[in-house]
C-alpha cells in the first residue's frame, strides 16, 4: 500500500507525484500572473509570499521524493527499448528541471543574504548570496527552466495518455491506484 | 620648544610647495572601499528607500592652486545596485526601470568646475544613465586632504544632486509625484597618483 513494488507505485510515491504536479502547475500560473501585477494590486506582495512559501515546501517535498525514489523499488518500465530509454530520460529531465526551477527561485530571493520566510513561520537561510547580479541571472534561469519544465510535463502527460489509451498499458493506472502495486 | 616648532613650521612651509607641485591626478579608492555612491528615493511618500552602487571606479584631478582645472570621471556598474532587498533590486534593475541588461554602465564625465568659496564648488558634467545623457550640476565639498598613514596622499570629497528620472527615460508615471526624482549622494577619497 505505502511502498512501491516492481508492479506499481505505493501511496507515498503517488501522493508525492500528484501533489507535486498540482503545486508545480499552480506555481507556474501564480508566478506568471504575479509578475505581471500592477504595483498597487492587493496581490503584489501576497502573490510572491505564497509563491516563495509553496516553492520552499515543494523543494522539501522534492528532496523527500528523490530520497524515496532511491530507497524504494521502481515499477518496471513498459514498451520498446527506445521508448523505455526516452521515458527514462524524460523523467530524469523532469527531476532535473524541477530542482533547477526551485534552486534558481531560491537564489533570487536570497541573492542579498536574506533568508526566505515560509508562511511567516519558518526561515530558510540564504546559503549562496552576493554573486554578481545574482537575482537577475537566477531570475532568468528560473523563468526559462520553469517554461521548459511545463513543456516537458505536458509531453509527459500526453505520453501517459497515449500509453493508457493507445498502448493500453497500466502506467497511468498504477500512478493513480496504489492497489496495483500488490495486484497479481 | 618654541624654536623647534618654528623650525618644523618653516620646514613644512618650504616643503609644501614641492609636494603640491606634483601631479594632481587621483584615482578613487574603490579597492579600499573609501568611496560610496548612494541614492535616496521616496517610497510612496511614506519613507525613503536608500541604496547604493557597489561597483564603480573613477579618477579626478584636483589641484588647489588651479581649481578651475578640476575634473572627475566615474564609471558605475549599474547592476551592482543594492537596497538590501534582492527582489526589489531585481525589479529596479529590470526593464521596468534601469534595464541593466541593455544599459549596464552609467558614466559621469565632468565638463567644468566653478569654485564657490572655501573648499567648495560646483562640478558640472555629463551623466549617462539608462542610455540617456544629461548635463548635471553637483555642488561638491572638499572634506580633507593630506598624507595618509600608509605613504600615500589622499583627498576626499562629497557632493549631492537631484536627478529627475524622466530625464533619463525612466518612466515613473505610475508612481506618486514624490517618487519622480531621487537624491544622489557621492563621497570618495582619491589616492594621488
Amino acid at each position: 500500500m505505502w511502498n512501491n513494488t516492481r508492479r506499481g507505485w505505493g501511496l507515498v510515491s503517488i501522493l508525492l507525484h500528484w501533489v507535486g504536479a498540482l503545486v508545480i502547475i499552480g506555481l507556474f500560473v501564480l508566478g506568471w500572473w504575479m509578475t505581471g501585477l500592477d504595483y498597487y494590486d492587493r496581490w503584489y506582495n501576497l502573490g510572491p509570499w505564497w509563491h516563495r512559501s509553496l516553492g520552499m515546501l515543494l523543494l522539501l517535498a522534492t528532496l523527500v521524493r528523490l530520497g524515496w525514489r532511491f530507497l524504494q523499488p521502481t515499477p518496471e518500465a513498459k514498451g520498446q527499448r527506445l521508448e523505455r530509454l526516452t521515458a527514462h530520460l524524460g523523467h530524469l529531465g523532469l527531476y532535473a528541471l524541477t530542482l533547477l526551477v526551485l534552486v534558481s527561485g531560491y537564489l533570487i530571493s536570497t541573492a542579498e543574504g536574506q533568508g526566505i520566510l515560509v508562511f511567516d513561520a519558518l526561515e530558510v537561510p540564504a546559503l549562496i548570496s552576493g554573486l554578481p547580479d545574482q537575482a537577475t541571472l537566477a531570475g532568468r534561469v528560473h523563468w526559462y527552466s520553469a517554461l521548459a519544465l511545463i513543456l516537458l510535463s505536458a509531453g509527459h502527460a500526453l505520453a501517459a495518455l497515449k500509453h493508457h489509451w493507445v498502448d493500453r498499458t497500466d502506467v497511468l493506472s498504477r500512478m493513480i491506484d496504489p492497489r496495483r502495486s500488490r495486484r497479481r | 620648544m618654541i624654536k623647534k616648532t618654528a623650525i618644523a613650521a618653516a620646514l613644512a612651509a618650504a616643503l609644501v610647495p614641492l609636494t603640491q607641485a606634483q601631479a594632481a591626478d587621483y584615482a578613487i579608492d574603490s579597492e579600499g572601499q573609501h568611496a560610496f555612491i548612494q541614492f535616496k528615493i521616496s517610497h510612496l511618500g511614506f519613507s525613503y528607500i536608500l541604496g547604493s552602487f557597489e561597483e564603480f571606479s573613477g579618477n579626478f584631478r584636483y589641484d588647489p592652486e588651479n581649481l578651475e582645472d578640476s575634473a572627475a570621471s566615474l564609471e558605475v556598474d549599474v547592476a551592482s545596485l543594492t537596497s538590501n532587498h534582492a527582489e526589489r533590486d531585481k525589479h529596479i534593475k529590470s526593464d521596468d526601470f534601469l534595464a541593466t541588461g541593455e544599459y549596464p554602465t552609467a558614466t559621469f564625465t565632468s565638463t567644468g568646475f566653478t569654485p564657490s568659496g572655501e573648499n567648495a564648488g560646483v562640478l558640472s558634467g555629463e551623466l549617462t544613465l539608462h542610455g540617456e545623457t544629461n548635463e548635471i550640476e553637483m555642488p561638491v565639498t572638499l572634506l580633507g586632504e593630506g598624507e595618509d598613514p600608509w605613504g600615500n596622499y589622499r583627498a576626499g570629497f562629497e557632493g549631492s544632486t537631484t536627478l529627475v528620472l524622466d530625464d533619463y527615460g525612466i518612466d515613473m508615471s505610475q508612481f506618486p509625484e514624490v517618487m519622480h526624482e531621487l537624491e544622489l549622494y557621492v563621497t570618495f577619497e582619491g589616492i594621488r597618483q
